[in-house]
């Protein structure tokens, strides 16, 4: 593996509530390379979901360090949280979460509503997000027009067309049959080829067996850590 | 990636705050209506009472504020007093004084559509002998038929007011229209337009001085010769401008000897009061109006919560895309004052329509004032703003998590 950090945690937990206080997260630490394609995989109640929140900045550990893009994202205020989850990080939710009155190309330009590009650039990119997922003809589409893989595809490409540090998928295939499942993971594959940090989050052990790198959670807590030897 | 930190263009502030009303139409113009039945409400009350005032104004100019009339008034011991025959004569001689008409009442004698009417049946109709310029000094047009002239001034002629036609149920003027006036046959030469200034003639039939002395026998003896007269009331055009000082003159030239037993008065103070009071606008449909609007306020925060409580992931998306808890806000409460502000131009397009048509169809001049309409869409915000406020607080502050939790 080549390149520099995206990601580090250090001695993270989340405690939620006071009386008495549930701990989701109890002291994870680890790196994520830029150019990995990383499953985190436990069953649910692990901590996962907590994990992929505190990941993405959408929610503050209780302790310890988050590092995205060498940036200690503990000492951001919302307003500078907001811009580095703008710019540095993609997301793509188990339920698509796609504006159904909105053109899939609306959909996707909307990914860099936030970071200040001009709706023509945003336009553009978003056109070529589109090809990027196969999608180019279905632009003009409503997205209740598509099938559920397509919401899918839709949704990866908002979640690039701003070229962020990394992309955390959510459960990406969990709404979907095991074909259109199957076809998103070979799209996250082919993206992660063509350059792009991808996060998934799964409860299916079978799904990130097939990724080179699998960081398995249980109880809030890193229980192990497996890189693949790439396939020839 | 860009300099510009994130901030959104005011293109783009309008596509986010028309999202909802774009995703649920029907919704969001259902909230709007509210507000635009309110200020339509307003904006109607207002321009209406404008416009009816605008055409009270024209008429008033129309017939002009320089219109004075001296009438008898009482004498000293409380009987009726009487102008003096060269009353007329004598103004027309004042500085400022441009025209002068006079007209007598015929004391008990009245007109009747036939002579099989019973007597009592006057119809409140009187009789009055005129000179012949009356209708040139008060303005009112021949609406059928002829006024009359020297010739038919002699005769048993009658021109009759516009009321007294519709009472007397002649609505055309043609050789030998007859009425019974006074005990005997008249022949009706013309009828007239309606007189605002003047409501007397509407209710008069008008003969010449000479046919009243002839068939009416209503004289006066100068001299040992029988003359046609007194005048019961002048009616003097004075110099526009100028009406103050021929007002203060009027009754010492009418009757130099008991200028106390003469009435002087403006017609037009009566339009002029009436021109005030129009534009004094209705306060009960005003108090409606501001009701409705105050419905709608409540109506659009309603909208707004259940919005912000329905859009909980849109909420989660747009802050995993970017967006500041500022900018959340920012997204419901303009969309708040989006929804308010067409339900305020509607209703101000309504009120004004309602205006307009309402107006035309009594021929005023259509007139909106400025604050009607200015007002109407500054409430409109305002109200978006305060129904807007609490709705866009709680969006901005749901945690993400929280958001995105849902479905």
């Amino acid at each position: 593996m080549n390149g520099e950090s995206v990601l580090e945690l250090d001695g993270v937990t989340k405690v939620y509530g006071e009386e008495p206080p549930v701990p989701a997260l109890r002291g994870v630490s680890g790196s994520v390379r830029r150019g990995e394609l990383v499953a985190i995989v436990g069953p649910s109640g692990s901590g996962k979901s907590t994990l992929l929140h505190v990941i993405g900045t959408l929610e503050r550990p209780s302790s310890g360090v988050v590092r995205i893009g060498g940036v200690d994202a503990a000492r951001l205020s919302d307003r500078e949280l907001s811009r580095l989850r703008a710019r540095e990080i993609g997301f793509v939710f188990q339920q698509f979460f796609l504006a159904e009155h909105a053109t899939v190309r609306e959909n996707v330009a909307d990914g860099l509503l936030y970071a200040g590009v001009p709706a023509a650039e945003r336009y553009r990119r978003a056109d070529e997000a589109l090809e990027r997922v196969g999608l180019a003809e279905r632009a003009r589409f409503k997205p209740t027009k598509l099938s559920g893989g397509e919401r899918q595809r839709v949704a990866v490409a908002r979640a690039l067309v701003g070229r962020p540090a990394i992309v955390l998928a959510d459960e990406p295939t969990g709404n979907l049959d095991s074909t259109a499942g199957a076809s998103i993971i070979e799209l996250i594959r082919e993206l992660n080829a063509a350059g792009a940090t991808v996060i998934m989050i799964t409860h299916e052990a079978g799904l990130a067996d097939q990724l080179p790198r699998q960081i398995r959670v249980l109880d809030g807590q890193v229980v192990s850590d497996t890189v693949k030897r790439a396939a020839p | 990636m860009s300099a510009n930190g994130g901030r959104l263009r005011l293109k783009d502030w309008l596509r986010v705050a028309s999202v909802g009303l774009r995703a649920r139409p029907l919704r969001a113009a259902l909230s709007a209506l509210g507000i635009a039945i309110g200020t339509a409400a307003i904006v109607a009350v207002l321009g209406l009472s404008s416009s009816s005032q605008a055409g009270l104004i024209a008429e008033i100019n129309r017939l002009g504020t320089n219109l004075l009339t001296v009438e008898a008034g009482q004498s000293l011991t409380g009987g009726p007093a009487q102008l003096p025959r060269e009353a007329p004569a004598r103004i027309t001689l004042l500085d400022n004084v441009q025209l002068v008409a006079h007209t007598a009442l015929m004391k008990d004698k009245y007109v009747y559509r036939s002579s099989m009417i019973p007597v009592g049946n006057t119809g409140g109709l009187q009789v009055r002998a005129t000179s012949l310029n009356l209708p040139s000094v008060l303005n009112i047009g021949v609406a059928r038929g002829n006024w009359l002239n020297e010739g038919t001034a002699r005769g048993p002629v009658a021109v009759l007011g516009s009321a007294a036609a519709q009472q007397l149920g002649i609505d055309r003027v043609y050789p030998d229209q007859r009425i019974w006036l006074g005990g005997q046959w008249f022949n009706v030469a013309g009828i007239l337009n309606p007189s605002p200034l003047e409501p007397d003639i509407d209710l008069s039939a008008l003969i010449g001085y000479p046919a009243a002395q002839t068939y009416l026998g209503y004289v006066s003896i100068v001299r040992g010769e029988e003359k046609a007269g007194p005048p019961g009331t002048i009616y003097v055009r004075a110099a526009t401008g100028h009406e103050a000082a021929a007002q203060s003159l009027l009754a010492q030239t009418a009757n130099p000897e008991a200028p106390y037993e003469v009435n002087v008065s403006q017609p037009s103070d009566v339009l002029t009061a009436r021109a005030a009071a129009a534009g004094a606008f209705n306060s009960l449909f005003l108090g409606l109006g501001v009701v409705a609007l105050i419905v709608g306020a409540v109506g659009v925060a309603n909208i707004m919560i259940i919005s912000v409580l329905e859009r909980r992931s849109e909420i989660g998306l747009r802050r995993a895309l970017g967006a500041t808890k500022g900018q959340i806000r920012t997204q419901f409460l303009a969309e708040s004052i989006l929804l308010a502000v067409i339900g305020g131009v509607v209703g101000v397009l309504a009120g004004a329509a309602a205006t307009a048509v309402y107006a035309s169809s009594k021929s005023w001049a259509v007139v909106i004032p400025v604050e009607a309409w200015s007002g109407g869409i500054a409430s409109a915000i305002l109200i978006g703003a305060f129904a807007g406020l609490m709705p866009a607080v709680r969006a901005s502050r749901m945690p993400p998590t929280v958001a995105l939790r849902t479905v």
